[in-house]
């Protein structure tokens, strides 16, 4: 049954997919994005891995469609078509294609459990995550502790991004709370928008402080967070919702989220551990390892969230006032 | 799975790949490519989550009673690309809005014939 519906949702994906290439409204083809997003975080719970699913949706269907709207409205959504023939990109695609199919011949089958990715780490990770960290989850357990380096990077990473579109957009104070005309009109949205948003906090909490027993964690959190800020934002204009999160304590949130992971790995040196042991932070090692994953999973929500409700505030006072 | 409906999952995701390099060197629309990029990276996404799959296995949440789990690394891997890709995304669309800005036109033909008459 799996098999079956793995084929299908592969076999949309690639409808999908055909189809944005082939749309010439980048309205239409960001819409298609978003389910092509959907579809693929479908897939993700299929082959098991719903850590990666929640992320994807939120993500991929959620945040970057409103990203990919937000620069439509600032440049234009029509494309115009190419003026040269784009015989040259399709046999170079072609070739590259079939050189990686020529790859996978020898790959080990899908579903297999002799395959050499299987055999090395990951199952040291799912025996001794129960012993040693003492939580459910191994994929938080590997994120948050095995390769709590890895993360931290991931962390800088997204820090640098929001930082780096900071820098090439800037920021502009605009003047008035007032709701625009445009948006009164929408009254669903409104009254769905005031219905979901406590909703949407209170389920990103879940996801936040659950992470250690099921599917969830700090950067699906942060994301969902976001994401209930942002409807606000859509459903009451952006004024309204920088009176809730202003902008300048998004921006000390973004370094104080990077700077709490940080903390827990010095604060574990200077208890005489390494850089992000965690063992050394409680009594006994497990309680420890607890603590600290708490701690760095919020260092991560508030960070991302954070920088995600940075980016959108970014985009939108770009926009013509009146406009929004 | 035996046979060569085994590699079906990588054969998809390849052919996705190839859809999304093609509308990034083909098109030459900025807001396209980008959106071509982001069909690149996703299949990459479910490449790796295919590998990480083991047939009859489940999600690796530990529970009494269960024997097989899928890999947790490639998610965890896979689960920070994506957040990752996002940062890297609103990155390129934020330099497409300030070449709007530069240029009037995000159309890349038009952009070079700009450049050109400098």
């Amino acid at each position: 049954m799996e098999i079956l519906i793995d084929t299908i949702l592969l076999v949309l994906l690639m409808i999908t997919g055909f189809s944005i290439v082939r749309m010439r409204s980048l309205l239409a083809a960001t819409m298609l994005t978003s389910i092509y997003s959907l579809l693929s975080a479908s897939l993700f719970v299929v082959l098991d891995a719903v850590d990666v699913a929640l992320t994807e949706a939120a993500i991929g269907a959620g945040i970057s469609t409103i990203l990919l709207l937000a620069t439509i409205a600032l440049t234009t959504d029509r494309e115009k078509p190419p003026q040269r023939t784009p015989m040259l990109p399709l046999i170079v695609v072609i070739i590259t294609g079939m050189a990686l199919i020529y790859g996978t011949l020898d790959m080990p089958h899908f579903g297999n459990p002799q395959a050499p990715v299987h055999l090395h780490v990951a199952p040291a990770y799912l025996h001794d995550t129960p012993g040693e960290i003492g939580i459910p989850n191994v994929v938080t357990s590997v994120l948050a502790s095995y390769r709590g380096y890895d993360t931290l990077g991931e962390l800088a990473v997204i820090f640098t991004a929001g930082a780096g579109v900071l820098t090439l957009l800037g920021y502009r104070t605009r003047g008035g709370n007032s709701m625009d005309p445009g948006i009164r009109k929408l009254l669903i949205l409104r009254v769905i928008g005031k219905l979901f948003f406590p909703l949407i906090l209170l389920f990103a909490l879940y996801v936040q402080f659950h992470g250690d027993y099921g599917p969830g964690g700090g950067f699906q959190a942060g994301v969902i967070f976001a994401t209930g800020f942002i409807l606000y934002a859509l459903a009451f204009g952006l004024g309204n919702a920088q009176r809730l999160i202003p902008h300048q304590l998004l921006r000390i949130m973004v370094a104080f989220g990077m700077l709490l992971y940080i903390g827990v790995g010095i604060e574990s040196m200077l208890l005489g551990g390494k850089f992000l042991e965690y063992n050394v932070l409680a009594d006994d090692p497990v309680s420890g390892q607890h603590l600290g994953i708490i701690l760095i999973e919020l260092g991560v929500g508030i960070t991302v969230a954070s920088v995600m409700l940075m980016i959108y505030y970014v985009f939108r006072s770009r926009q013509p006032e009146g406009d929004l | 799975m035996s046979g060569l409906l085994g590699l079906y999952n990588y054969w998809i995701v390849i052919i996705l790949m190839m859809t999304g390099f093609y509308a990034v060197i083909a098109r030459p629309n900025l807001i396209k490519q980008i959106i071509g990029l982001f069909i690149f990276q996703t299949s990459v996404f479910i490449l790796f989550i295919s590998m990480a799959n083991i047939e009859g296995g489940t999600a690796p949440i530990i529970k009494e009673g269960i024997r097989l789990y899928s890999n947790p690394l490639p998610h965890v891997l896979i689960l920070t690309a994506i957040v990752v890709s996002l940062a890297t995304t609103a990155l390129g669309l934020a330099l497409v809005v300030r070449i709007k800005e530069a240029y009037g036109t995000i159309n890349e033909d038009n952009i070079h014939v700009q450049d050109e008459e400098d």
